[in-house]
């Protein structure tokens, strides 16, 4: 069956839980269940492959291009893992059933659980390292809405938010390491990437790597010194707690390293870094577990030191350390788990979580008593029971290892010293709890829990017992499979899973670990006595701080890029462009190519001069706006000039019809705007302006020379070929706009359409501002509409509109078309409306400009899709050639109408934009005054 | 006159450049249209200068026919986007009183001449 059904069961489970709630409580859970169950029957169906070392992957391509698809696959150390979280979850959505209370949403409660699952499913089963990152990202959001359930209490809140804080940040340092491991193999499949191990360990990237993917996996298992956000999430429900804490969320971390341990392990700096941050973390977690008061916190810290453990076999480098922290990952999730349901039990039956409170429990609860008991003997490591095994195993391998050279011996040492606190702590977990004298005030009088909120407990400490006593039937194939996914190699090396191995080193270590422990445990009143000398350093506070701090900053620094003031971003904007620009220019040899240039002539000097001192002006004079707009229209003009010289007819007419309108446009602008621009830029900002205006106009000036000095190699022979036979007309430029390029002119009078009504929308309604005057204070000329103009401009539009008709039907064969044509058309119209005004012109053209554009757009696109009926693409252009009376030979092709389009589309934009803004000038004049 | 024309362009790219600058918006579109002029001329441009060389087949040597249809597209649409700027800075003017492109004038105290305003308010 297709393992892409693992995680997707659980996925669709998410949305089980709230569809269920309303036939009960029991109900839900029972639904709930079932999902997962599938799930997990499904990973147990494929257990015979596994062992028998194959790799299964399921794979859907998605972004085949990009190295992006979604793929499943089971190997031993996935098969484990998912092992892990679908059983511990299932037992978890059991005892969740009867410790959430009637006043928690268990629909809501469930339905993140569910999440989490798929979530950790996903990391674990992922064959794409980008999915598994999505995955793992996916944890830190899901497990911030478990930690923040009971999210009316601050500390909930905000032990998920440091939680999210800092697993996140760590999400982000592994994306990067993804991408670059993805970068450097070639492929974000995990079996390339896995059989890429040499490449990876001798690129120069190594050390980068290694620090962003162990960031991702410290954060996440709680490392130091990354562990303080795990004693805070211990405000999360108990059920949160046991699974996050024990077998899921802390594990990912784990599993990451035991993950790319066959890529990236076998190095010093591996060794170096694993190895210490995993030993400083167990003995800090063991230490400080002692010391805690509250019950879970005592777990929080033991989960820390025992993850340090693991950390610590990861780092050490040898093949049987690999095993061990294979073997621990399965008994410390055993234990875990259980302990931590335990703590709810009596917290929930209790009311309670403080030791100093809690005392003497066993004649109150002496079930789960003994349960608790058995599994705080097996975090102990005490014989016959699961814990005991691996930890034989890393006594062993910490004897065996010399990453620290001869410094080494201490690892043993220290080892041993760890082993101990954890013997102290576990014997205060039994004996403080269940013994040692009466319960000082308690909330509740403590009694044994509903029946089926044991259950879980109870299964979990028979696999306690069950491993410790017979590990390799029970486990023996899982590790093995496990732990050669994680070796990376074809064998395994020999180890013994019996409790007995003879009288040898590593049991002296372990008998002085519990007789230290239980010295320590006797004598801890000393050791708190000690401890209270310092004062409490408060990880929420720091945290906080830190934060608060960085928020700071940040707001210093988005305050300074972002101000509010449009003159700072074009002034960065221009910067920026200056030195992506000027920046390759440094590597060009000399400015000039070996292109024949035109020589100069006296009237193309002139030209220039005169575009020179245009330019200038506008800035010379840019306070006085009518002279400069003046200036701008000359600019405009020599630059059609230019391209009629420079063999653009073409863009000749249209540059010239087009200035004509801005001009106008821009006049009417001004009647709106004040006709003096003030004297406010400071002499700082001038000379600032000016030499980065100049600099980039340089750098641009010299591009342009460069580009045109040098030979063209142009795909446009291909158009020129093309043009006749395949489009139908000679004037290239047209055939191309209406042709072989027309998607692209659809697409452009769309936008003018789109600005245009835009305009539209902009102008009406607008509360106008309406001078009486100019600035000088003197009143604009009564006198509206000149006889000689109006006389005149009536006489010239039929010639206008005459000469736009013999523009646009020449278009396709020589210089014209629809968008000069257009603009031509528009241009005789407005001057009807400056030489009589709208009213006038409103009585005798009763036309919508609206719809004009609209039919423009129909006409363009009903013309592209007209190539459908012949079955061609869309916009596919025909021609022939009819001989009519009179006219001779006429050529009839497609493109005209599509051109009809274009040239209707721009008439209408044109007049939309000009005719409103031009009727504001008029008729209610005389009330609008409020505004100056 | 390839120099020239370099020459031509580069300027009009820093006379657009310097007015964008500004702080009132109509400089500010006298800017960018001065900007669009030298953009549409840079582009043209890349298709190399070419003298009696129009792109109507018939006539034996051809300019680059490509920049040219590129550019005008962008004439046009050039034209509704400085429109549309405009009728922006006209309807900022109406709503909220002044002509400065972020909308409030500057403090008396920042600004080179203090008097400037009085016309406007």
């Amino acid at each position: 069956m297709n393992l892409l059904w693992i995680p997707l069961l659980t996925l669709i489970g998410t949305v089980v839980p709230p569809l269920t709630i309303h036939f009960g409580r029991s109900a839900c859970a029972f639904f709930t269940a079932l999902l997962p169950a599938a799930a997990l029957a499904l990973v147990l169906s494929n257990l015979p492959a596994v062992f028998d070392g194959q790799t299964l992957v399921s794979t859907i391509d998605w972004v085949p291009l990009l190295g992006l698809s979604v793929s499943v696959h089971l190997d031993g150390l996935a098969l484990l893992f998912a092992i892990l979280v679908l059983g511990i979850g299932l037992l978890i959505i059991l005892y969740a059933r009867y410790y959430l209370s009637e006043q928690d949403s268990m629909g809501r409660f469930y339905a993140y659980l569910i999440l989490f699952m798929t979530a950790m499913l996903g990391i674990v089963v992922s064959h794409n390292l980008i999915q598994m990152w999505v995955f793992w990202e996916l944890t830190s959001l899901s497990s911030f809405l478990l930690i923040s359930f009971w999210h009316h209490k601050t500390e909930a809140r905000k032990g998920a938010r440091m939680a999210l804080t800092v697993t996140g940040m760590g999400g982000l340092a592994l994306l990067a390491g993804v991408l670059l491991i993805g970068k450097i193999v070639g492929s974000y499949e995990l079996g390339d990437v896995l059989a890429s191990g040499d490449l990876l360990r001798n690129h120069a990237a190594y050390p980068i790597i290694i620090a962003l993917v162990l960031l991702g996996a410290f954060t996440k298992s709680a490392q130091f010194p990354f562990h303080f956000w795990l004693p805070h999430a211990m405000s999360a429900p108990t059920p949160v707690s046991a699974y996050l804490h024990s077998a899921t969320m802390v594990k990912a971390g784990i599993f990451l390293m035991a993950r790319f341990y066959p890529v990236l392990a076998g190095t010093e700096l591996w060794f170096l870094v694993v190895s210490l941050t995993g030993l400083l973390t167990m003995l800090l977690g063991a230490y400080t577990a002692l010391l805690k008061h509250d019950l879970k916190g005592l777990l929080a810290y033991s989960t820390i030191s025992h993850l340090g453990l693991i950390t610590l076999l990861l780092g050490m480098g040898s093949d049987l350390a690999a095993v061990a922290a294979v073997f621990h990952i399965i008994n410390h999730a055993a234990f875990k788990a259980s302990l931590f349901m335990a703590a709810g039990i009596i917290d929930h039956e209790s009311g309670s979580r403080d030791m100093r409170q809690l005392n003497g429990l066993w004649k109150y609860m002496p079930y789960t008593a003994t349960l608790a008991m058995v599994a705080a003997a097996a975090m102990a490591g005490v014989p016959l029971l699961n814990g005991f095994l691996s930890k034989e195993m890393f006594f062993a391998e910490t004897l065996h290892q010399s990453s620290l050279g001869s410094l080494s011996w201490m690892i043993p040492v220290l080892a041993t010293i760890g082993a101990g606190f954890s013997v102290a702590y576990s014997l205060r977990f039994i004996h403080d709890v269940f013994f040692n004298g009466e319960p000082v005030d308690l909330p509740k009088t403590p009694h044994e829990p509903p029946r089926y909120m044991r259950v879980p407990v109870e299964v979990l400490v028979a696999l306690c017992l069950l491993i410790g006593i017979w590990p390799a039937l029970l486990v023996g194939d899982l590790l093995a499979s496990a732990s050669l996914a994680v070796i990376g190699g074809e064998k395994l090396p020999y180890y013994g899973l019996y409790i007995w191995h003879g009288f040898n080193l590593p049991l002296l270590m372990s008998a002085l670990a519990m007789a230290g422990g239980a010295y320590v445990y006797v004598n801890r009143h000393k050791l708190f006595q000690f401890q209270a000398q310092f004062p409490e350093a408060n990880a929420s506070l720091l945290f906080d701080g830190f934060i608060k701090g960085l928020m700071k900053r940040c707001a210093t620094l988005i305050n300074w890029i972002d101000n509010g003031s449009l003159q700072r971003y074009t002034f960065f904007l221009v910067i920026l462009a200056l030195i992506l620009m000027a920046a390759p220019l440094f590597n060009l040899n000399a400015t000039a190519g070996l292109k024949p240039q035109i020589p100069v002539d006296a009237v193309m000097l002139s030209g220039a001069a005169l575009l020179a001192f245009c330019s200038l002006a506008t800035i010379i004079w840019h306070r006085q706006r009518l002279v400069a707009l003046l200036m701008l229209s000359v600019v405009g003009l020599i630059v059609s000039l230019a391209f009629a010289l420079f063999s653009a007819p073409d863009l000749a007419l249209t540059q010239l019809s087009v200035e004509v309108v801005t001009i106008i446009l821009l006049l009417l602008a001004l009647y709106f705007l004040p006709q003096n621009t003030p004297k406010e830029s400071t002499p700082r900002r001038v000379a600032r302006d000016l030499s980065i205006a100049a600099l980039i106009g340089g750098v641009i000036g010299t591009l342009n020379y460069a580009l045109l000095t040098r030979p063209l190699d142009s795909i446009s022979d291909y158009f020129l070929a093309n043009a006749k036979e395949g489009g139908g007309g000679t004037n290239v430029v047209n055939v191309i706009l209406v042709d072989f390029r027309g998607f692209d002119t659809l697409g452009e009078i769309t936008v003018l359409g789109i600005a245009a009504l835009g305009i539209y929308k902009l102008i009406s309604r607008m509360r106008l501002f309406k001078p009486t005057g100019d600035s000088s204070g003197r009143p604009w000329a009564e006198d509206k509409h000149p006889m000689m103009l109006a006389v005149i401009s009536q006489g010239l539009l039929p010639l206008a509109l005459l000469v736009s008709a013999y523009i646009f039907l020449r278009g396709h064969n020589l210089p014209g078309g629809g968008f000069i044509a257009g603009l031509i058309t528009s241009i005789a119209l407005i001057q009807q409306y400056i030489a009589h005004g709208v009213d006038w012109v409103k009585d005798r053209l009763k036309v919508d400009y609206q719809k004009v554009i609209g039919s423009g757009l129909l006409i363009a696109v009903l013309t592209g899709l007209g190539a459908w009926i012949w079955d061609r693409p869309f916009l596919t252009s025909w021609h022939d050639y009819l001989y009519w009376p009179i006219v001779g030979k006429f050529e009839v092709a497609s493109a005209m109408a599509f051109d009809l389009g274009v040239y209707l589309t721009v008439v209408g934009a044109t007049l939309l934009i000009l005719a409103n803004l031009g009727q504001l000038t008029t008729g209610e004049r005389a009330r609008e005054t409020e505004h100056q | 006159m390839e120099a020239v024309f370099a020459f031509c362009v580069g300027l009009m790219t820093a006379c657009g450049v310097f007015l964008t600058l500004r702080g009132r918006t109509f400089p500010v579109v006298v800017g960018i249209t001065l900007l669009s002029y030298a953009v549409n001329l840079f582009l043209f441009s890349s298709g190399r200068l070419t003298i009696n060389g129009a792109p109507i087949l018939g006539n034996g040597s051809y300019a680059d026919p490509l920049p040219q249809a590129l550019v005008l597209t962008a004439i046009v649409i050039g034209f509704a986007m400085t429109a549309f700027v405009v009728i922006l800075a006209i309807r900022a003017r109406a709503d909220l009183g002044n002509d400065h492109v972020d909308g409030t004038n500057p403090p008396a105290e920042e600004t080179a001449s203090a008097a400037a305003d009085k016309e406007k308010r």
